[in-house]
């Protein structure tokens, strides 16, 4: 039993001679769930592919469940389940039948695999809507599909690329719910998101990708303590003094951060630094204190917000 | 760090199951796929190209074969409906598996996304090639098939021989299917598919379809000869006038060049696209 379920190391993938991604290596241990975090074009879905067994590395070493995904693609392929960025569902099907043909490509005999297809449908909730086309579904319920699709073949590593983009809040959680149901049966997961909330709930470990490489790696409150301070002073003054402002006030927290909207002052006390900028005469039009989160990691490392 | 060991999946038992990066040996699931989403297919399409060919056969052959009376072909004397029927036969194999593979092949590729789709599970470029090409096959069987019984219902049917041009039109339709599917899997846009019908039409007209291929000046002849239906339309009409030779076998083995060379390039063809 190998100790980790994916290795990469030195991972590389150019589009001629543009390489996005390179050169990252990470463990995923059999049972964890490891996030990759990202701005847009940082290389997440293109290592989710590699990793996913549906595209080829240029160069460095990849490892799936000990089978090198070049060698054994459909092998590697049997034993993920893969939920990509957008949906590619079979639009000349319909939602049940989805299913059952996809798990039928895994070769599941025709006799298991309605079962889990009714399984499934329950499990996304469209129960009701087995025999819509898959056309006429909103784009949510497209997505729950494609979450349920990706389980039919009782992956044991799940591959989620953005998957709660689209959803409603309340789908979300019920997602989030479900996938930490799967971690607990010992599934591991593998995640993209641009929602620090979900990155912070479901994962054990991530990484701060950008550009094609790694900038950081660790759990998500390591992370915060690594990078960020304790709180967060934000305030507006507008957008056209915002800049002016934190020229002035330079020198009050650790660090500040200006945002077209905002400036977000990082310290280990917030109430203090609000006092200090309202004793220099200073009077922002709203402020608050909140605690740090991965949000001002991603801010630290990329000079970028997560969502974009 | 929390480590906790998967549970241990009869799949990794299964291991031999995979060939390699190819192959998974589970094509039939998407002959399966194809089967289920012909129920929402546009059935006039498919009929009228089952009916081309039918339709040609009558007109050319009850109202030209008036004026043409016999036509000599194999060292025996036909009925000029006996002469292109055969020929007709072949086409209407050609039609059915180019259908498939062509228009839906391209549509599946360039926006459906129903190859990207299947790659992304256990099946191989393969797999999807032999898949998809079966399906088409299959379509090529059922318009030639149903040709047949046109031909035996007006008696152009000339020898027993006749029931082995099934298994010929078969190895037609694969032929076409599989040169079809590759063909398809580069073009990228609609012109360049205008383009395989432009090819088609000559073919279909000048395969000494309609008259003897000795009519034509010797180069040319041999144009026609490098042409897949050439020999489909001799191999067939072989088989129904009971005109055999062993010179039939470069036939046969024309096709089954054909279908290695269509499978060999489609396959390649998704792993580029699908499995760069
Ligand atoms: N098939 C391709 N051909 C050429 N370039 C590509 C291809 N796929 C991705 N890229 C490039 O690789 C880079 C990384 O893309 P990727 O899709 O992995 O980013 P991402 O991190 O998933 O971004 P997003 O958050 O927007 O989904 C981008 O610059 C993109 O343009
Ligand atoms: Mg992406």
């Amino acid at each position: 039993m190998p100790t980790s379920v994916i290795t990469a190391n030195l991972l590389t993938k150019e589009y001629k001679g543009f390489a996005a991604v390179d050169g990252i290596s990470f463990d995923v241990a059999p049972g964890e769930s490891f996030g990759l975090l990202g701005p847009n074009g940082a290389g997440k879905s293109t290592t989710m592919r590699m990793v996913g067994a549906v595209s080829t590395r240029t160069s460095g070493e990849l490892s799936i469940l000990g089978l090198d995904p070049n060698e054994h693609g459909p092998e590697v392929r049997s034993q993920l389940g893969v939920v990509p960025q957008s949906d590619n569902l079979d639009m000349e099907l319909r939602v049940r039948d989805n299913l059952i043909v996809y798990g039928r490509y895994f070769g599941i005999p025709r006799s298991e695999v309605g079962k889990k297809a009714d399984a499934l449908l329950e499990f996304a909730q469209l129960s009701d809507r087995a025999k819509s086309k898959v056309d006429d579904l909103s784009g949510g319920m497209k997505r729950r599909l494609t979450i349920a699709r990706a389980l039919i073949n009782d992956p044991r590593i799940l591959l989620l690329d953005e998957p709660t983009t689209g959803l409603d809040p309340q789908a979300r959680h019920i997602l989030w719910d479900r996938l930490f149901r799967l971690k607990e049966q010992g599934t591991t997961l593998l995640l993209t998101t641009h929602y620090m909330d979900e990155a912070e709930q479901l994962c054990d470990r991530l990484v701060v990708v950008d550009k094609g490489s790694i900038m950081a790696e660790g759990s998500p409150a390591s992370l915060i303590k690594k990078y960020s301070t304790r709180e967060v002073l934000e305030v507006r003054f507008g957008s056209e003094r915002n800049a002016q402002v934190a020229e002035q006030i330079a020198g009050i927290g650790e660090r500040i951060e200006v945002l077209p909207d905002r400036l977000l002052i990082y310290s280990d006390n917030g109430e203090a630094e609000l006092a200090r900028i309202t004793a220099a005469g200073l009077e922002p039009m709203t402020s608050l204190v909140r605690r740090s989160s991965l949000e001002d990691v991603f801010l630290r490392l990329t000079g970028r917000s997560l969502i974009e | 760090m929390t480590v906790t060991l998967a549970p241990v999946r009869p799949e990794a038992a299964r291991r031999s199951r995979f060939a390699g990066s190819l192959y998974a040996g589970n094509a039939r699931s998407v002959v399966g796929r194809g089967l289920l989403a012909t129920k929402s297919t546009n059935w006039a399409v498919v009929v009228s190209g089952f009916f081309e060919p039918v339709f040609y056969l009558l007109s050319m052959g009850i109202g030209l074969g008036v004026l043409v009376g016999t036509v000599s072909t194999g060292g025996q004397q036909v009925s000029y409906p006996a002469f292109i029927a055969p020929a007709l036969l072949a086409v209407s194999a050609m039609n059915g598996a180019i259908y498939d593979s062509t228009w839906n092949v391209f549509f599946k590729m360039q926006y459906a996304k129903t190859y990207e789709g299947m790659l992304t599970t256990s099946l191989g470029p393969l797999d999807v090639a032999f898949g998809e090409i079966s399906l088409a096959l299959l379509r090529g069987a059922v318009y030639a098939a149903g040709f047949m019984v046109v031909m035996q219902l007006f008696g152009l049917n000339l020898a027993w021989t006749a029931i082995l041009a099934l298994p010929a039109v078969l190895l037609i339709a694969f032929g076409f299917a599989s040169l079809g599917m590759a063909i398809t899997s580069y073009m990228k846009t609609f012109q360049q598919m205008d383009w395989i019908a432009f090819i088609l039409l000559p073919m279909f007209l000048f395969s000494a379809t309609f008259y003897p291929l000795s009519v034509y000046p010797e180069p040319i002849q041999w144009v026609i000869q490098a042409l897949p239906l050439w020999h489909g339309v001799e191999l067939v009409r072989g088989l129904t006038t009971g005109a055999l030779s062993i010179a039939m076998l470069w036939h046969v083995l024309y096709y089954l060049v054909m279908i290695a060379v269509g499978l060999v390039f489609t396959t390649n063809r998704l792993r580029a696209l699908f499995l760069d």
